[in-house]
């Protein structure tokens, strides 16, 4: 996957990040961030504990803001709207730039609830609409046929994999365009890792994937770009091949050669 | 002494700590319910009290303390969840949440005579009232208030941060995550603490001695038009509730039967709040396996 040669349509960018900066009150968080995310691709984000990745992940919804204290600088250019500068619609943003987390968190309801709860509040009443909603980003996520006999019961009942493949499934209800994963396999047992690795393999046709990880073999299997932050810093980004065999900073080569980290 | 020796004594004393406590309260309890329990029939819980003669029931008082508590709710509910999502979902650490929660503290621990006479001053004297049940329920609400937000408060901050993460990032709303996502988590919660609450303002006797009275006017059971001074519907009406109605008989009672009484209110008092905490716990989990869909 990593030496995907990038075709022109796939070289399109989603996200164009200049200069950002942040602030967690007088701790500079994020610095000089220059960052483009490509189309239909999968980027992901390695660093150690504390380098910002999480930090950086959340800025792409403006999910950062929900942390008092947070002040931002730069631009952060996702179709033609700098999310930082112009006024944002939270609403449509989030609808289009869905979220995955590190620990599964779906809603204490019923699967179907859980998937039909978007594209409910966003305004879609018809039940034959839902319906079908529902079967299509279950289906997605290869959670339908486990599920579909028992769609009313609670999904809390779930295994933590399939957990976290019902609420990629609620993510993509809204029918976003990217889709961030912050560490998704983190809280997971290898079979359901790789699990929801093939499944992100699977989304990149339709989706834009980010994916923050700690694992770095995760990076290496699944991703075409790979970005390594260092405190705070971007270190580097490049081709996830060429991250994982001839980086260009010596930092990046300490870290994917486990000497730290 | 080595220590598997003090374990096992330390096992002990907690046992023995256990014991004690649960025979106080159960003697309480037995004490109570053995005495008054023969004075229960339907006559008493129905017919007025008497004055003078023996063999007056508690029919006003009980309706009057249901009819309060219903009313009192009906004011602490919403007031107490409008506070409780303040609290939890707008309010910005700092130097004036902190004041905030230090006043509904001191509120919530403030003696109930206090809010009686405090009652006395805002719901009957300034209003003109007179000792109504109006005054009373309104008393009860002070009374109740600073324990329904925090009630309410605790429920919503106890619903894991991540459901909330997880409504946020789907573009859902910061109040349609309230409504949608925490209210319902956290409603199982919000319910059984205001049925506990409701227990505890059954009970309540000091706030209502100056607010709603010790004296029940002559009640019409077929008269439920409101404005009307007969029906017991009639908020600006003096009421005795029931835990009034014990202090009273017991302190100013003319009726030979006083023992009587006292023995058979404490009963019926103390059942109410035991269904009420029973209640709590079973519409709690009932309601708690419905929203999660749960079996």
């Amino acid at each position: 996957m990593g030496q995907a040669i990038a075709t022109p349509a796939a070289e399109k960018s989603v996200f164009d990040i200049k200069n950002l900066n942040l602030w967690y009150g007088k701790n500079l968080a994020l610095k000089d961030i220059d960052f483009t995310i490509y189309n239909n691709e999968i980027t992901a984000i390695i660093g150690p504990s504390g380098c910002g990745k999480s930090t950086f992940i959340k800025t792409l919804n403006l999910m950062i803001q929900n942390i008092p204290g947070v002040r931002m600088s730069g631009e952060i250019n996702y179709e033609q709207t700098n999310l930082l500068n112009d006024r944002v619609d939270l609403v449509d943003l989030r609808k289009k730039v869905g979220m995955v987390f590190q620990k599964a968190n779906p809603f204490p309801k019923s699967i179907y609830e859980n998937v039909a709860y978007g594209p409910k509040i966003h305004g879609m009443k018809k039940k034959g609409k839902l319906d079908e909603i529902v079967e299509r980003s279950l289906r997605d996520v290869f959670l339908w046929d486990e599920v579909k006999d028992r769609l009313n019961t609670s999904a809390l009942g779930l295994s933590g994999g399939q957990q976290q493949r019902l609420c990629i499934a609620r993510a993509i209800a809204t029918k976003p365009d990217v889709i961030l994963m912050d560490e998704p396999t983190s809280a997971l047992d290898p079979i359901s890792t790789i699990k929801i690795e093939e499944l992100a393999l699977e989304l990149k046709k339709n989706y834009s994937i980010v994916m923050v990880t700690h694992n770095m073999q995760q990076a290496a299997r699944v991703s075409d770009r790979t970005a390594f932050f260092l405190m705070g810093e971007l270190i580097e980004y490049d081709q996830t091949n060429k991250i994982f065999s001839a980086p260009s900073d010596k930092r990046t080569e300490d870290y994917v050669t486990g000497r730290f980290g | 002494m080595n220590s598997k020796v003090a374990d096992r004594i330390a096992t002990t004393i907690f046992y023995l700590i256990a014991a004690t406590i649960v025979t106080v309260l159960v003697g309480l309890l037995g004490y109570i319910i053995f005495h008054g329990f023969s004075k229960l029939n339907l006559d008493f819980l129905t017919s007025p009290s008497s004055s003078f003669r023996a063999g007056g029931g508690i029919g006003n008082q009980l309706f009057n303390s249901f009819y309060i508590l219903f009313l009192t709710m009906v004011f602490t509910v919403p007031l107490g969840l409008g506070g409780g999502i303040y609290m939890a979902e707008y309010a910005r650490p700092g130097r004036l949440t902190n004041a905030i929660r230090t006043c509904i503290e001191v509120l919530a621990s403030l003696p109930s005579i206090v809010i009686g006479m405090f009652g006395l001053l805002m719901f009957v004297n300034l209003t003109g009232w007179g000792y109504s049940i109006l005054g009373g329920a309104l008393a009860l609400t002070v009374f109740n208030l600073p324990v329904m937000v925090r009630v309410c408060e605790d429920a919503l901050r106890t619903v894991a941060r991540d459901q909330k993460e997880a409504s946020l990032a789907l573009g859902i709303t910061h109040w349609h995550t309230i409504k949608t996502v925490l209210l319902p988590a956290a409603f199982p919660s919000i319910l059984t603490g205001a049925i506990l609450a409701s227990g505890r303002v059954f009970g309540e006797a000091a706030a209502l001695l100056f607010t709603a009275g010790l004296t029940t006017p002559t009640l019409d059971f077929y008269n439920w038009n409101p404005f009307d001074s007969t029906s017991p519907l009639n908020i600006f009406r003096p009421a005795e509730t029931l835990a009034v109605h014990i202090w009273a008989v017991n302190t100013q009672g003319l009726i030979p039967d006083v023992r009587e009484v006292a023995d058979g209110s404490s009963a019926v008092l103390i059942i109410s709040v035991l269904i009420f905490n029973l209640l709590a716990r079973w519409i709690g989990s009932v309601v708690h396996k419905k929203i999660t869909a749960s079996k």
